[in-house]
């Protein structure tokens, strides 16, 4: 699994195709890479074949019936999630285990207090100073942030505590705010907020205006 | 995420609705000052479940905006009760709307339940369930655990394998309005 992305151009398509969240096709992400379109389709069908992409086709031109052509093939990221840890390792049962025995304790706020205090930690470099600053740490957290409302917020497209999440959603997404709420403490640029949509991680950033923060 | 299955034919599910109840034992009473952000939000929430997609129906008190008055499961427990077109679409608004806001602070205004307090189950189409059936199927859960007449998303059964099992809260009245 990692060595089918050792690659480079493979690894560069797959990121391509990964952060744009939708069906992609061949041409596109060949030019996104910057390589011939034969040798794309040659990786991205590899990379369907490794269980990390998905395949379909789709009429690009959105034309239909005669004259509209072949659909092309497209691609997305597949929705499983890989982990690799070397020796094995079994952490996403001990957070479900874990994350089962709090939701039947009641243990919301307990578990947010502790998230908070991790996130603290983890901003303990010095609080962020803007959006774009976030969006790197986020990036390196693997939430795979994207700039929406003209850059004025950040949402992400990637929720980190995937299955445990979906499992315990109350529990487990109030310890990621929370959390985020930590990282972004004493940062005068930005605060994070609840925002569930489907599809997406229940949090967002957004930018903080200076006369906002002349409040506190 | 919410990567759904792509719409295969499946007639089951338009002939069946996702109905969901559930009980909320409350820390303080509604009129307490601790309840008061819980409170704010019944009107902006509900009125974002009454236009999300997928939504049937929800119970309210007669002459009443919403069913927290009523307590047929004990004085200080409320009921959220409500019927939608699929599980998906009840999933997005339970956890995938602002909704999830008021999820994430439950513990605050609720006590924890030892027993389940959530409860689903499939209605045929057009029939509105009563409040006596969904304190049943809570009972049949608690006592039996999840079965394709009660069962919880964790333990979920599509309206197929509920209509299989004789499970789809027949009720002679509703199995006319298939419509959808």
């Amino acid at each position: 699994m990692i060595a089918l992305l050792q690659d480079p151009v493979r690894r560069r398509l797959y990121e391509f195709v990964a952060a744009q969240g939708r069906e992609v096709g061949r041409n596109e992400a060949a030019e996104a890479a910057g390589v011939a379109r034969t040798l794309a389709a040659f990786h991205l069908d590899r990379l369907v074949a490794g269980g990390l992409l998905e395949a379909g086709s789709r009429r690009l031109t959105g034309r239909s019936g005669p004259g509209a052509g072949r659909p092309a093939k497209v691609y997305r990221r597949s929705p499983g999630e890989r982990g690799v840890s070397v020796p094995a390792r079994d952490y996403r049962t001990a957070a479900g285990l874990l994350a089962e025995a709090a939701e039947a304790a009641g243990l919301d706020v307990e578990v947010r207090d502790a998230a908070r205090r991790r996130g603290r930690a983890l901003g303990g470099e010095g609080p962020c100073g803007g959006l774009d600053e976030l969006a790197e740490v986020l990036a390196a957290r693997g939430y795979e942030p994207v700039p929406d409302e003209g850059g004025a917020v950040l949402r992400m497209r990637n929720c980190p505590f995937g299955a445990v999440a979906d499992a315990f959603p109350p529990l487990v997404c109030g310890m990621n705010l929370a959390l985020l709420e930590g990282l972004v403490e004493g940062s005068s640029g930005v605060r994070v907020r609840m925002d569930a949509r489907p599809g997406w991680c229940c949090v967002a950033a957004e930018a903080v205006g200076p006369s906002k923060n002349n409040e506190h | 995420m919410s990567d759904h299955t792509p719409a295969s034919a499946r007639p089951a599910s338009t002939r069946f609705h996702l109905a969901q109840f559930n009980v909320a034992t409350l820390r303080f009473p509604l009129g307490d000052p601790r309840m008061a952000e819980f409170v704010a939000q019944l009107e902006p929430v509900n009125a974002l479940a009454d236009a999300a997609p997928g939504f049937v129906w929800r119970l309210t008190e007669e002459g009443e905006p919403d069913a927290t008055g009523m307590r047929p499961a004990g004085d200080d427990v409320i009921i959220n009760y409500s019927v939608w077109e699929s599980a998906e679409a009840l999933w997005d608004f339970v956890y995938r709307s602002p909704h999830l806001e008021t999820m994430r602070r439950r513990r605050e205004w609720f006590g924890r339940h030892a027993d389940a307090h959530l409860v689903l189950w499939w209605v045929p189409a057009g029939r509105t369930p009563t409040v006596g059936e969904a304190l049943e199927r809570l009972a049949l859960l608690r006592d039996r655990g999840p079965s394709p007449r009660a069962f919880t998303f964790a333990s979920s059964y599509t309206a197929e394998e509920a209509a299989a099992a004789g499970a789809a809260g027949a009720g002679a009245a509703g199995a006319g309005a298939a419509s959808v």
